[in-house]
């Protein structure tokens, strides 16, 4: 999780993404930074995440992200 | 709920309201512009009826005096005639007209025979808009109409008329309701003259036979003057052009055999009438001017009166009241128009 | 049947009686029978194509969920008894399969597209290749564009996408599907919805619903009056303007980028009202196309808020799939390992590029598209590389952030740098395009926009103050309805004020509108795409 939030802050310094729940939905998170932070996600913790994960459900927390990636890993 | 209804009721009420002024609004008043354009509408303003009715294009409503006819032969006319109107249209006219009255004469003049198709918009509007709304209305517009037109702006002539917004004027406020009389019983007075100088000969055409449409309005025609027992007279107007040609000459004629017509072509007729078309004509022959039109009818009255079963009602009411007051505006108009043209020629 | 006509109103009428009058369970297959009836004026050969697309599409989604279900339930038999490994290797497999019934029924839609809306182009190019070594001609094919060919096609491609991914399951009844891909009101010119979003209140039984019938009405009557009255007639001058580029340079260059940006607004979100206010009318919801863009702060943003389907589209369907393909993020980490920070963002870009080549190209066949898109695609990658540039900027000067002066400026700036990447859009090519925007400093001549020159534009004084006034309208009316559209407030406050709207908008549209004889009812704009 530590390492997830990481990688975060390093495309958003200036976000609290520990307690924000709508990344998506209040557009802190473009197209962009989504692409990136799913490179760098398949990365660090060896995942493959499908075209069809990037939905905004996933990606509106950091802790909707972090039980995305355990997902993937189990599967 | 209810009170929704009731709202909805009062606006729709209050745009129709509305369309229906905008449509009063942007209709073309023909008032100072284009007088052809009042004409269809004017024969409504009449109050008795007639013996005699015209129906044609130009060559009736600017070669026939029925001022004339009533004050020489007291033969009641009318004229329904309009620019460039086609066979069909003259057709429904004359089946409209037997709605409001029979006469006893009915006068086509048959150049329009060669026109098979619908021609151009604008003279379309000019035939067809002062038409009432009657189904006789609603079946010339569906003969008369051109591609690019539609039928609903006929219904609601502000969906044609709507781009005239940046020029509307104080006439069109003015003649909201009414319009002034323009026409002598529908004949369209000039008193200008040009004289006829260099008619050219017809062009050669590759067809000379009239379309088929044509002849079915013409048997229409002849068809609904015998069930209402009215006499259908034919005739082609002095007028040396549009060009008349003897193949078409010989069509008609052959035609009012056939249909047991009286057939007249007043271009055999011009020394006889004493039509000159150095002094009778106001744009060189096209069309006869006041002068011209008085000769035309003279001659025209006596035939009528000799071979039709016309009646001389001078003295019989409400003809002879009406007529006067009639014959005293065409004599005003006459002597404006007069003064107009020699102002015109003495600047 | 263009939606401004006397034959689609009286269609819609009939459409809308009936539908509100027969037994509800008939409703949706009374909207397919209008639709089809609706594409088949358009062309009884349009039909064959889009029933082609209809039945492959449908088809194929069955097959994959045939296989997604059989698969899943072997998975369920026999997950005991295989490993990690095996699994993920069993599971790729069947992914492929499915992927692979996928792609052929892709190939078949897209290349029909390509067949019909790129063949001339390809020939076109080839044989000026050719004649650069004096070699000979190819025919061009008379082709004609099947009505909405691009915007039914990606509809029902984004469908059987979405089946493949197990978004959506795929539909049973193959009436109900062929309704989504035919649904009339959005043939056109889009939106492109989405299966999930559309066919919830598609198929649906509406009973009537005097509110939303009255915001759909009112929502078809803006639309036409902003395409009647401001689009329809500024067309007029952009002809002139554009017709003629080398007596129109300089200031009226401008003038094209605004007159255009104005007129393709009208135009275009005017079609979309329709659309939407018509679907709305049925009782069936319609995503949103527009979210008043010209207020975007930049070019990201503009492309959020113009034509949002289209972007979401290409977003979820082509950028996301191609950005986290292997190769993609391969090329992502060998660049990071060795150029560092900027080094991430090479992948990305590349990305971005494609996506814009592939936008532009689907506009329409040419090179000022395929310009048009990588021009927007380059104006987005250079802003997120500047950011950090702004960052300093803005620290720099903090009173600006949020003031509503610098919001304005940007909103501004963003307004007149897409309006001049837009004109790509009406001049004949890409070379004239670039001369022409150049002589607005070459060849700045202001006095003409106030010496009369634009009252010889095909258009009167009167007619440019309707169009301004309109424009007034649509923009005091995108102001006000920045939380709540106009039309909710109005029918809120007083029904009273709603209807005056509505005749107030009939009867301006019916005066003021170009239509009839002596115009042209220009065909919207996005109807060839």
């Amino acid at each position: 999780m530590e390492e997830l939030l990481c990688i975060l802050r390093e495309i958003h310094p200036d976000v609290d993404f520990e307690t924000c729940e709508s990344l998506i939905d209040d557009q802190i998170l473009d197209s962009i930074d989504i692409v990136t932070l799913v490179a760098e996600i398949s990365d660090a913790f060896d995942v493959e995440v499908p075209p069809e994960a990037l939905v905004p459900e996933n990606f509106n927390s950091a802790k909707a992200l972090w039980e995305m990636i355990q997902r993937l890993d189990e599967a | 709920m209810k009170k929704a209804i009731w709202t909805a009721a009062f606006w729709c009420a209050l745009c129709g309201v509305a369309l229906w002024l905008l449509n009063a609004l942007f209709m073309p008043k023909y008032m100072s512009e284009i007088p052809e354009g009042a004409l269809i509408a004017e024969y409504y303003q009449e109050t008795t009826d007639h013996d005699v009715v015209m129906i044609g294009d130009c060559e009736v409503y600017e070669n026939f005096s029925p001022d004339l006819l009533w004050r020489e032969y007291g033969i009641t006319s009318y004229i329904r005639g309009s620019a460039q109107q086609l066979v069909w249209q003259s057709y429904y006219l004359m089946e409209e007209t037997l709605k409001h009255e029979t006469p006893k004469v009915m006068v086509f003049n048959v150049l329009s025979m060669k026109y098979g198709e619908p021609q151009s918009e604008a003279y379309n509007r000019l035939n067809l808009d002062g038409m009432r709304l009657s189904p006789q209305k609603l079946a010339a517009i569906e003969a008369s109409m051109t591609e690019e037109e539609s039928f609903l702006s006929y219904l609601f002539p502000l969906l044609r008329y709507h781009t005239r917004w940046s020029e509307l004027k104080g006439e069109d406020l003015t003649y909201l309701f009414h319009r002034d009389i323009l026409s002598d019983s529908g004949y369209l007075m000039n008193v200008q003259v040009r004289p006829a100088e260099n008619v050219p000969p017809g062009r050669p055409l590759a067809d000379y036979s009239f379309a088929p449409v044509c002849w079915d309005y013409l048997d229409k025609m002849a068809d609904l003057c015998d069930r209402h027992g009215v006499q259908l007279v034919l005739i082609k107007a002095p007028s040396l052009y549009p060009y008349w040609y003897d193949q078409w000459e010989e069509q008609i004629e052959e035609y009012a055999a056939e249909r047991n017509l009286p057939y007249i072509n007043f271009l055999e007729l011009t020394e006889e009438i004493g039509i000159d078309f150095q002094t009778d004509t106001y744009d060189s022959g096209l069309h006869l001017n006041l002068y011209g039109a008085e000769k035309l009818s003279r001659w025209f009255g006596a035939w009528l009166t000799e071979r039709c079963p016309v009646e001389d009602r001078r003295g019989q009411e409400p003809y002879e009241s009406i007529w006067s007051e009639k014959s005293s505006a065409y004599a005003i108009r006459k002597e404006r128009l007069e003064a107009e043209w020699r102002a015109e020629n003495t600047a | 049947m263009s939606f401004a006509s006397t034959r689609f109103l009286l269609f819609l009428a009939v459409l809308f009686l009936l539908y509100y009058t027969i037994p509800r369970r008939y409703q949706w297959k009374l909207l397919l029978a209008g639709s089809l009836f609706f594409y088949y004026f358009a062309g009884w050969w349009c039909l064959i194509y889009i029933s082609v697309t209809t039945v492959t599409t449908y088809l194929t989604a069955r097959k994959l969920d045939e296989l997604a279900r059989e698969q899943g339930a072997w998975f369920k038999e026999h997950r005991g008894e295989l490993s990690k490994e095996e699994r993920k290797v069993r599971k790729a497999r069947d992914k492929s399969i499915r992927f692979r019934w996928m792609l052929s029924c892709l190939l078949v839609n897209f290349g029909i597209l390509a067949v019909v809306k790129y063949t001339n182009f390809v020939i076109g190019n080839v044989n000026g290749a050719l004649s650069l070594f004096g070699g000979g001609q190819l025919p061009t094919l008379s082709l004609v564009l099947p009505m909405g060919i691009s915007f039914y096609t990606f509809q029902a491609m984004g469908y059987l996408i979405d089946v493949y991914w197990g978004k959506c399951s795929a539909e049973r009844n193959f009436g109900k599907f062929a309704l989504f891909v035919t649904f009339f009101p959005q043939l056109i010119q889009g939106p492109i919805s989405r299966f999930g979003d559309l066919s919830r209140t598609l198929c649906e039984e509406h009973a009537w619903d005097c509110r939303q019938i009255a915001m759909g009405g009112e929502r078809v009557l803006w639309g036409l009056a902003k395409k009647l009255i401001i689009a329809d007639r500024l067309a007029i001058p952009l002809r002139t303007l554009v017709g003629d580029p080398e007596q129109y340079s300089g200031v009226y260059v401008l003038a094209v980028i605004f007159l255009y940006a104005v007129q393709l607004y009208a135009d275009f979100t005017g079609g979309i009202d329709i659309t939407i206010g018509v679907a709305q009318m049925l009782g069936i919801q319609v995503t949103e196309n527009f979210q008043r863009p010209f207020f975007s702060k930049n070019v990201a943003e503009y492309w959020r808020r113009w034509h949002i389907t289209m972007g979401t589209w290409f977003r979820d369907y082509l950028f996301y799939p191609m950005s986290v393909s292997k190769p993609v993020l391969k090329l992502h980490q060998r660049c990071r390992n060795r150029f560092g920070r900027f080094g991430k963002h090479i992948s990305v870009h590349t990305c971005s590029l494609i996506l814009w080549f592939v936008t532009g190209v689907w506009h329409g066949a040419s090179w000022n598209f395929i310009v048009w898109g990588m021009l927007n695609g380059v104006v987005i990658i250079v802003s997120q590389e500047l950011e950090p540039l702004y960052a300093k900027f803005h620290a720099r000067f903090p009173q600006l952030d949020g003031s509503r002066g610098w919001d304005l400026v940007q909103i501004l700036r963003t307004f007149w740098l897409m309006g001049a990447i837009r004109v790509l859009d009406v001049y004949r090519d890409v070379p004239l395009t670039f001369r022409q925007l150049a002589s607005i400093v070459a060849d700045f001549r202001p006095q003409v926009l106030w010496d009369g020159s634009f009252l010889e534009l095909g258009i009167g004084s009167g007619d440019w103050l309707v169009a301004a006034a309109g424009t007034g309208a649509m923009l005091v009316c995108s102001l006000l309805g920045r939380r709540r559209p106009v039309r909710e407030r109005l029918l809120d406050h007083s029904p009273h004020l709603a209807w005056a709207g509505c005749t107030a908008l009939v009867l301006f549209t019916l005066i003021f509108g170009v239509y009839g004889i002596g115009f042209d009812a220009t065909q919207f704009i996005y109807n060839q795409f």
